[in-house]
């Protein structure tokens, strides 16, 4: 089902949440609403579910305008932060749920609910929980079930608020990967709401970013990563180094390789992985000493101090494969040549 | 080494410990006022009840006023302890899951029979419905009689009893959140649907907890009744006031006899909300 919102806007008292967001999502694909603690996502996502009314703007669900359709009408399926499972209930009753509830024309036998709810615990590899009650499930395996639950009444729409939130580190890797999987196997259009941007650059085929009620940016994780449209996504996605060029660093960043004579702003901001660290010093260029790195896996980051204190990036942060760095050969404290090989430019 | 050590556990006793005299002395005061004020009291209704033998006690309990005392309390009870439920049920619902005007005025409204005193609150039908009330000559026309009978009575047993229900939820829905509803909605249930298959089972142990109080006070209500009933023998009198009843005509044994009734329903009110408690605390447990 496609997804169209049009100028939506919602306030809590003095307090903007969205700022007139338009966003168009074609069926079937897989998209993460990501920003910062407070910038409208999970607020954006009760509204498509119909969990919440927007002051102003309208929702299209397949073309259809649902904006004063309730929620159980709405062919979505929503899945909690925590949750929500139904504490009182196996874990066979939360799933079968949705299917008894039905309209007695439309609600399936005891058999077929019997085969549709196996079937899913066995898609979510838990069969063997079907008689547990949720608090004897681990984090991960509740958050398994309540996908399930949502599932078994075939929506159009599966809406996911900060899925994997609750969980340890190990198990949010693992889920997030079989979430992708899963999607491909059902193609079922998904939301999911997160504030990890690592997880929506894994998961997700297309990215929104949100900041302050606003859409900043939307793209796939590549186009969100490579070229940031604002200073905000370029701050919030991976890391990077930001260079004011109101201060005297014009020719420390010309002597660092970057061609400031027309400056395509007033901002360049630097990936690490774009930051090039070589032994030998040439004295037309930038120089710099090495204070410490740290080991990432498969990447090693050099913290590089600027002698001058009065640059804005007193700390440059540059990346290198391991085994770039080991033939590197250098110490702690050791003047290194710097050259930055690409910069995006902000106002 | 080991003297320090034993020093530190000393000094830890006592950080967290009373000292035994403080809890001995504690523990007694409150053994002697529970025995001074509810034992005492309890026991000596029981010896006056069977002063004259069980078939004085017997007979005393068959009296038609009697009799009719007891029906009339099982009525109002039948009939105040649903309709509180039902209120306090949809007022925990509307509060735990809704901000609106006015919210916390209602709240303080729910409190407000406990801080009223129940005498006025049987004046306040009086004022309202009674012959020289704002509705009194109305209801003379249509011969309806509120005051001085059954309605009166039960409306000021619901006057009395409306909080408890409610008290118990709010707290209560508030807790458990309205996650597991909205999921429920999401779903495809309908309003009714959640409320009975999702809300209702999981505040059955509080629910239970607040229609036993409710149900107690609506038995043993004496002071709101005693002001609308006109102590109409065998009409409108219920069991509290019967007893007060008899014991102004020196009848003891009747009044001791009806008094053991209540202090019987008290006890088992008791027993049974101990279980619940205990029933609670196990389902938590899971």
């Amino acid at each position: 089902m496609s997804i169209v919102l049009s100028n939506i806007s919602k306030q809590f008292g003095a307090f903007k949440a969205l700022d007139n967001i338009n966003l168009d999502i074609p069926e079937g694909e897989l998209v993460a609403l990501l920003g910062p603690s407070g910038c409208g996502k999970t607020t954006l996502l009760r509204i498509i579910a119909g969990l919440e009314q927007a002051d102003q703007g309208s929702v299209f669900l397949q073309g259809d305008n649902v904006t004063d359709r309730p929620i159980k009408n709405r062919q979505i399926g929503f899945v909690f932060q925590h949750y929500a499972l139904f504490r009182h209930m196996t874990v066979f009753d939360n799933i079968a749920f949705g299917l008894r509830v039905k309209p007695r024309k439309q609600r399936p036998s005891e058999t077929q609910i019997k085969e549709k709810v196996h079937a899913l615990l066995q898609l979510v590899q838990l069969d063997w929980l079907h008689d547990r009650f949720p608090d004897q499930l681990s984090g991960g395996q509740r958050q398994r079930i309540a996908l399930a639950r949502a599932l078994a009444v075939e929506p159009s729409v599966l809406l996911l608020d900060e899925p994997f939130g609750a969980l340890d580190a190990s198990v949010r890797k693992d889920l997030r990967l079989w979430l992708r999987h899963l999607h491909h196997e059902l193609n079922v259009t998904s939301i999911f709401v997160t504030h990890d941007q690592e997880e929506a650059m894994e998961v997700a085929s297309q990215i929104v970013v949100l900041n302050h009620g606003k859409i900043e940016q939307k793209g796939t994780p590549s186009e969100i990563y490579d070229q940031p449209q604002s200073d905000f996504v370029s701050r919030f996605i991976g890391q990077t180094n930001v260079f004011h060029l109101e201060s005297d660093e014009h020719q420390w960043l010309k002597n660092a390789g970057i061609i400031i004579d027309e400056p395509q702003g007033i901002v360049a901001h630097v990936r690490p992985h774009n930051i090039i660290v070589e032994k030998k010093i040439d004295p037309d260029y930038s120089s710099i000493i090495l204070k410490d790195w740290q080991h990432l896996g498969s990447t090693i980051r050099l913290e590089l101090n600027r002698d001058d204190p009065q640059g804005s990036a007193t700390t440059i942060y540059a990346e290198m494969p391991n085994e770039q760095f080991h033939a590197l050969d250098v110490n702690k404290g050791d003047r290194v040549a710097l050259r930055i090989k690409h910069a995006h430019w902000f106002n | 080494m080991q003297a320090v050590s034993l020093n530190n556990r000393q000094q830890t006793q006592t950080a967290l410990n009373d000292p035994d005299w403080v809890r001995i002395g504690l523990v007694s005061i409150s053994v002697f006022v529970i025995t001074l004020f509810l034992l005492l009291p309890l026991t000596t209704v029981l010896i006056e009840a069977f002063a004259k033998g069980w078939s004085a006690f017997a007979a005393s309990l068959s009296q038609p006023d009697t009799l009719a005392a007891m029906r009339l309390t099982l009525l109002t009870a039948a009939i105040s302890v649903p309709l509180t439920t039902a209120f306090g049920v949809s007022a925990a619902w509307t509060i735990a899951r809704f901000e609106f005007r006015g919210k916390s005025l209602l709240v303080t409204l729910i409190d407000l029979p406990f801080s009223v005193s129940p005498v006025i609150a049987g004046l306040i039908y009086v004022l309202i419905f009674g012959a020289q009330g704002w509705l009194g000559p109305w209801l003379a026309e249509h011969d309806i009689k509120i005051i001085f009978a059954v309605p009166g009575i039960i409306l000021a047993t619901l006057f009395v009893t409306f909080p408890f229900v409610a008290r118990e939820l709010i707290p209560l829905m508030q807790e458990i959140g309205h996650e597991e509803e909205e999921a429920a909605l999401s779903l495809g249930a309908s309003g009714w649907q959640t409320f009975f298959k999702i809300t209702l089972p999981n505040i059955k142990w509080g629910l239970l907890y607040g229609v036993l109080l409710c149900n107690a006070r609506a038995m043993g209500e004496f002071g709101a009744v005693s002001v609308v009933s006109g102590h109409i023998r065998g009409l409108t009198n219920t069991l509290p006031l019967h007893v007060e009843v008899s014991y102004n005509e020196y009848d003891f044994v009747g009044a001791f006899a009806g008094a053991s009734v209540l202090a019987g329903l008290a006890v088992l009110t008791l027993i049974l909300k101990t279980l619940l408690e205990w029933q609670q605390q196990q389902q938590r447990k899971l």
